[in-house]
């Protein structure tokens, strides 16, 4: 119980801090926060990771590495797309 | 020693959305973003149990996320957000059955109901960010009509959908069996199918913020499950995100988020015009392209209003072409973006760098309007609704109350259109019967051509 009131706090602060920062970003670069942000979501690659277990067969472990697949798509395709088009931001 | 790494990850990617407070330190941000998910993924390995499945997944997913991320045209990029935000929910449903299927029983206690809550939560917000991404997707990428799905008693099927997923939740918490989770899966799926079937095109850059922030709660709601800090801290960055963008587009459409989400707006064309008479009586000012450059060549300032039509014409070239001209010319070149043009927050801002319009002189809305009073001329490229001054003086119209670019306050305005057919919502426009209006009828691409073809005529000799 004390772990899950521990996880509740850690995820309300990190809600303000998303609020206080996300204000903080010009309208000019909201597309840039949205694929950053879809590339950053792919941290679901973590829980994947977690819940793969020894067993390659087991349907535990096939759930996860498809879950791995996708999330790998996210993070590749989200960071890398977000440096194509800030490139494109010149001031001159 | 994990946990301080995750901690480390999770400061680089508050930094990384920090830096996109500006185009200067935005590039570092995302190498920074970059930094925080390989101290992520190299701190998860040791707990890792099976490598070799994690290293094939990650490197075949990884190179098709760059080979999309090269390829993607900038007018495509809603699609590509739209279809990476279903990745994520598809992977909380992944890991949250997965998360399930890990430890499918045990003693009823507080703890396991939690736990149990948890997982339940992970799989349906995961499922409904999927479908309803998809769905999204299909709808930018029109593979699905853009039109609002209407049917009767519609409200009623989707409360009927939620409260039967509720009822799953207690079923799946009391037997602690895999079914009601796989049928609230499906329950949630279903709701996500109708839910965005049922927005209007016009809302789309509303619909993908909202799923942008469920993918990021999806992601929490798996960190829950896993008992992870730092799914929780990226999943809370992600959707307070994809809230305030949604929130951002909600007043720039002056739309309430519910009456967006309940969906159906533009799905009956609106009656006829009672004005539409004395419009056809009046008729519009039609000018030449020659005329246009002429005044063009003469003006002092000039702004620039873009909708996502140039965009859809390509003509973004060929307008930073034609800036170019005037600028030498010596008139003053500005480009005025509303909060809704195009069709993802920020869109046409990212369509204009790729033209290497330089950002300085893209202002948004708020920043451009006091000066409209003062412009020469202000051409309309491809925009409509977003120009319409009904949104401000008409409380029938279905833009009231819309905050609009108010160009009809310049001395003149050219707009650049094919016909007099309304826009998107089916609206008609009174700034095109305006007498300080001037029509250019026309495709935006090859009308921008022509005006480039004769400003070139002067500024050379």
């Amino acid at each position: 119980m004390e772990a899950f009131v521990q996880h509740i706090t850690v995820f309300v602060l990190a809600c303000f801090v998303g609020y206080q920062v996300v204000w903080k970003v010009t309208p000019a670069l909201h597309t840039p926060l949205m694929s950053v942000t879809n590339a950053i979501s792919g941290i679901i690659v973590v829980g994947a990771m977690l819940s793969l277990s020894p067993e390659l067969s087991s349907a535990q472990t096939i759930l996860a590495t498809v879950a791995i697949f996708v999330a790998s798509i996210n993070v590749a395709g989200g960071f890398l797309v977000t440096q194509r088009m800030l490139g494109m931001f010149r001031k001159k | 020693m994990v946990e301080l790494a995750y901690l480390a990850a999770a400061v680089c990617f508050v930094l990384s959305l920090g830096g996109l407070s500006g185009p200067s330190t935005a590039r570092r941000g995302n190498t920074l973003g970059i930094v925080g998910m390989a101290i992520a993924l190299v701190a998860t390995l040791p707990a890792t149990q099976s490598l070799a499945a994690f290293a094939g997944a990650l490197v075949a997913g990884g190179i098709i996320g760059a080979v999309l991320a090269r390829r993607v045209a900038m007018t495509a990029m809603p699609e590509l957000v739209a279809i990476l935000h279903s990745f994520v929910g598809l992977a909380a449903v992944l890991v949250g059955v997965a998360g399930y299927l890990a430890h499918p029983h045990g003693a009823l206690d507080a703890l396991r109901v939690i736990h149990l809550v948890e997982c339940f939560l992970g799989v349906i917000i995961g499922s409904l960010t999927f479908t309803g991404s998809v769905i999204a997707f299909g709808k930018l990428k029109e593979l699905i009509r853009s039109r609002p799905l209407v049917f009767p008693f519609r409200h009623g099927v989707n409360a009927l959908l939620a409260l039967l997923t509720l009822a799953c939740l207690g079923w799946f918490v009391v037997a602690q069996a895999g079914l009601p989770l796989y049928v609230a899966m499906v329950l949630f799926g279903l709701l996500g199918v109708l839910l965005v079937m049922g927005i209007g095109g016009a809302d789309m850059p509303v619909v993908v913020s909202m799923l942008n922030s469920y993918s990021g709660w999806a992601a929490s709601a798996t960190g829950f499950l896993l008992g992870n800090d730092l799914l929780i801290i990226v999943g809370a960055l992600v959707g307070s995100s994809g809230a305030i963008l949604s929130y951002i587009m909600c007043k720039a459409m002056n739309r309430s988020f519910v009456s967006v989400i309940l969906g159906g707006f533009g799905a009956e064309a609106s009656g006829p015009d009672d004005r539409a008479e004395a419009f056809s009586k009046k008729g519009v000012n039609r000018a030449g392209p020659e005329d246009v450059a002429e005044m063009l060549k003469s003006a002092r300032s000039v702004i620039i209003v873009p909708g996502y039509g140039m965009a859809v014409a390509q003509a973004q070239h060929a307008v930073r072409e034609m800036t170019e001209l005037m600028q030498k010319n010596g008139t003053t070149v500005r480009f005025a973006i509303h909060p809704v043009a195009g069709r993802l927050p920020g869109h046409m801002n990212v369509l204009l760098a790729e033209a290497n319009i330089p950002y300085p002189i893209v202002l948004e809305m708020d920043e451009i309007n006091p000066d409209m009073v003062e412009t020469d001329i202000v051409l309309v490229l491809g925009a409509n609704d977003i120009v319409n001054p009904d949104a401000l003086e008409n409380p029938k119209s279905a833009l009231a109350g819309m905050p609009v670019l108010e160009v009809w306050k310049a001395q003149t305005v050219v707009t650049v259109k094919r016909s007099l057919n309304p826009g998107f919502a089916g609206i008609d426009n009174p700034l095109y019967y305006r007498d300080n209006t001037l029509m250019l009828f026309g495709d935006a691409r090859k009308m921008v051509d022509s005006l480039v073809a004769q400003l070139k005529g002067t500024v050379s000799h």
